[in-house]
């Protein structure tokens, strides 16, 4: 451990090299201190405020304490997202709207709030869906999951790991890279398109099925894409392979939780699986999403069987990995990915992993409702309305979504449970930062940013979805900053 | 050469969609790019800086100190675009208006409710002068790309002043009316090409009020037989909490 901590500087003065000429307009850092005394001229505490950890979705910071002698005493994660009240908005709100709200929880996670959310609605009102419209729902999913993964890996952790800014200095540097990743994703987008109608809150999907269907020749262009996507992906895994000496290396053990199935990599549906404990029905969510809260905690934890879990594309790689499609298999191999993986920075190779998966399943999805011609159906409607609840939940890019919604007599939303993924992690970003503390000591405030912000980045946290989020600071800190640090005479 | 203009993006109580559309433009966005220096745009890219001309701001404030932030960046701005419904007419958030505090709080937190203080959704020109929107519920990306254009031109932008059902027709869409439903292209701003109609949906109304929009007319039209007056309210309120139209 101790070693690593060592390596990281040397590392780091590589990088800062390389941004210099690529951003000289920039800050070097990108902490923008408000309140700093200079540093070493002013004894005392010192205390380091950075506005928001950039490159996520939504607000969170990382608050460190640092004794006189350079010590990492404490690292703490905060969310001072702006709580928005969706389970409350949905009260009283009718059957076939309420995906449409939920929808709005998440710009990246649209598609996936929506399904999860409309098979609670279909669960709990009754309502049977054609097999045509599981596949195109399950297509609508893969063309989100890839579009988020592609955005994370290129856009928010590539940078991080070439040691600069942002993508746009790497559009000089690796043109071909960027160019393949940005190529990739202009697939994905338009593959959720022609699936969805449109990218983000979408208008097809309703409860029972959807109200407009891709055609043939919609469904071809799509198969044509994906397929032309692959070597892209290819050379994006080649590429990262020779990148892997740059993920820090740090591991703990955790839980892992995501869907299973006896029969897939499962996305779409499936059972609640866990790493150290028994599979349960997704009624059951509560049970293993267990919501609790610390005093010293911003946001609220959840545990199972241990003191956090961990949900994303590395718990379900180390769920399922045997059900990979044979080119995911191979790039988790390229990658150096084993199941039983407990590096956190290596969610983002995963999230590569699973990629590959997403666009070979894709395509032998499209290829079957290709075969099986396009219906166009009438959405299914509720047999007869009356009260009842009904629980859905999907794998989206960051891990499983639960949506449970309990109706009354008229179809309209009694009550309304949403569990976010982001906010199922937050324990586990706490605990790993706590394990991560003794390798922290000595080190500079820029590589105490880097190494801190990296490891929540993995996470790919979307805090605009922790609907649930706290902050229990409230007011009185102004906390807005992320890897905030304060340093002890 | 005069220097590039510098824009940045903020963002309030809102799910970020909006700038997400904006990644989506790829290589449209490049060609933007090329004309204007991005100082701020935390969802893609670590740096920040306060000297800026443009700012886009996406989502609603919902809190006391969301002001505080909005008006510094009003102070420091030439020109402030409300980038999305959040942020253009306070959209869905308002949604929580029409609720007691207490009870969406403690819906939500439970006996934590009293953590955290909220306050009625808004849009941001409640609290500060906003000089051009682009509205939409996610934004469209072409029409961002044409506001910003202008914007950049020194022009004042042009946003739709006919309502959506003037494009719905174009469209070639069935009236929702006809069909025996409901809709607010009547009384929405169009631009976005009646998309969610075209999709087989309705109008919810998320590009807010066209000028001039006529509710006493749009109330006797929506209120017809075997539409409940909750359905009206419902659909009035989705995005258009903040207006004089909600019920």
């Amino acid at each position: 451990m101790a070693k690593t901590a060592a390596q990281a500087p040397a590392k780091k003065a590589g990088k800062t090299a390389a941004k210099a000429p690529a951003k000289p307009k920039k800050a070097a850092s990108p902490a923008t201190p408000v309140s700093t005394p200079p540093a070493g001229s002013v004894p005392g505490p010192k205390k380091v405020r950075v506005h928001y950890l950039t490159r996520v979705e939504g607000h969170g910071n990382i608050t460190v304490d640092v004794e006189a002698d350079g010590t990492v005493s404490t690292c703490r994660w905060e969310v001072p997202e702006a709580p928005r009240f969706f389970e409350a908005m949905l009260v009283g709100r009718d059957y076939a709207d309420v995906h449409h709200i939920v929808s709005r929880i998440c710009g990246i996670c649209a598609i996936g709030h929506q399904l999860a959310s409309l098979q609670a609605t279909e669960d709990a009102l009754n309502i049977n869906v054609s097999e045509q419209t599981h596949l195109l729902r399950r297509l609508a999913l893969h063309g989100e999951n890839l579009q988020s993964h592609l955005l994370h890996i290129a856009y928010l952790v590539l940078p991080d790991l070439m040691g600069v800014d942002s993508i746009l200095p790497l559009a000089q540097t690796h043109r071909d890279v960027v160019l393949k990743f940005i190529a990739a994703r202009r697939v994905s987008n338009e593959f959720s398109r022609l699936i969805c109608g449109r990218t983000t809150h979408p208008q097809r999907m309703v409860p029972g099925g959807f109200t407009m269907f891709p055609t043939t020749e919609e469904l071809q262009s799509v198969r044509t894409m994906l397929k032309e996507t692959l070597p892209n992906l290819d050379f994006a895994v080649d590429f990262f392979a020779t990148l892997l000496d740059r993920f820090p290396k740090f591991e703990r053990e955790t839980e892992y939780v995501g869907l299973v199935s006896p029969s897939e990599y499962a996305m779409y549906w499936g059972e609640i699986g866990s790493s150290k404990d028994e599979r349960r029905p997704v009624r059951q969510y509560r049970n293993i999403s267990r919501e609790y809260i610390i005093p010293t905690s911003t946001a609220k934890w959840t545990k199972n069987m241990g003191e956090s879990y961990m949900v994303g594309a590395l718990a379900r790689f180390n769920l399922n990995a045997e059900h990979l499609m044979p080119g995911a298999k191979a790039a988790a191999k390229k990658l150096g990915l084993k199941k039983g993986c407990t590096n956190p920075y290596m969610i983002t190779v995963a999230q590569l992993v699973e990629c590959v998966h997403t666009v070979e399943e894709s395509i032998q999805q499209v290829e079957e409702l290709l075969a099986r011609g396009i219906r166009e159906e009438a959405p299914a409607k509720p047999t007869s309305l009356c009260a009842g609840r009904g629980a859905g939940a999907v794998e989206v890019p960051r891990g499983i979504l639960f949506h449970f919604y309990e109706y009354d007599d008229n179809g309209r939303i009694f009550q309304a449970d949403c569990v976010i993924p982001t906010n199922q992690n937050h324990g586990n970003i706490q605990k790993d930062l706590d394990a991560l503390v003794p390798q922290l000591s000595g080190l500079s405030e820029k590589e105490l940013e880097l190494r801190l912000s990296m490891l929540v980045r993995a996470y790919d946290p979307c805090i605009s979805c922790s609907t649930h989020c706290i902050d229990a600071r409230g007011l009185d800190t102004g906390a807005r900053s992320l890897v905030r640090i304060n340093r002890k005479k | 050469m005069a220097r590039k203009p510098r824009i940045a993006f903020f963002d309030f109580a809102g799910c970020e969609g909006d700038q997400l559309q904006i990644a989506n433009l790829e290589e449209r966005l490049l060609d933007i790019l090329g004309h204007v220096e991005v100082v701020s745009f935390r969802e893609v890219a670590t740096g920040h800086s306060d000297d800026y001309d443009v700012a886009f701001v996406e989502g609603s404030i919902t809190r006391p100190e969301d002001e505080i932030r909005l008006k510094e960046i009003r102070k420091n701005a030439k020109i402030l675009v409300a980038l999305g419904a959040c942020a253009a007419i306070g959209g869905i958030n308002c949604l929580k208006n029409f609720l007691a505090e207490n009870v969406y709080r403690e819906e939500v937190y439970g006996s934590s409710a009293r953590w955290f203080p909220t306050y009625a959704a808004r849009p941001l020109k409640s609290v500060v002068k906003v000089d051009a929107e682009v509205p939409g519920c996610p934004i469209d990306p072409t029409e961002f790309a044409r506001i910003t254009k202008e914007l950049l031109l020194g022009r004042t932008p042009w946003i739709a002043d006919f309502p959506v059902c003037v494009e719905c027709k174009q469209a070639g869409n069935v009236c929702r009316y006809e069909m025996g439903r409901m809709c607010l292209g009547i009384i929405t701003r169009a631009g976005c090409k009646a998309a969610c109609v075209s999709q087989g949906a309705h109008c919810w109304g998320c590009r807010g009020l066209v000028p001039g929009a006529n509710l006493d007319a749009a109330r006797i039209v929506m209120d017809r037989p075997g539409t409940s007056r909750k359905a009206i309210q419902d659909l009035l309120r989705f995005f258009l909490g903040d207006t004089g139209a909600a019920l």
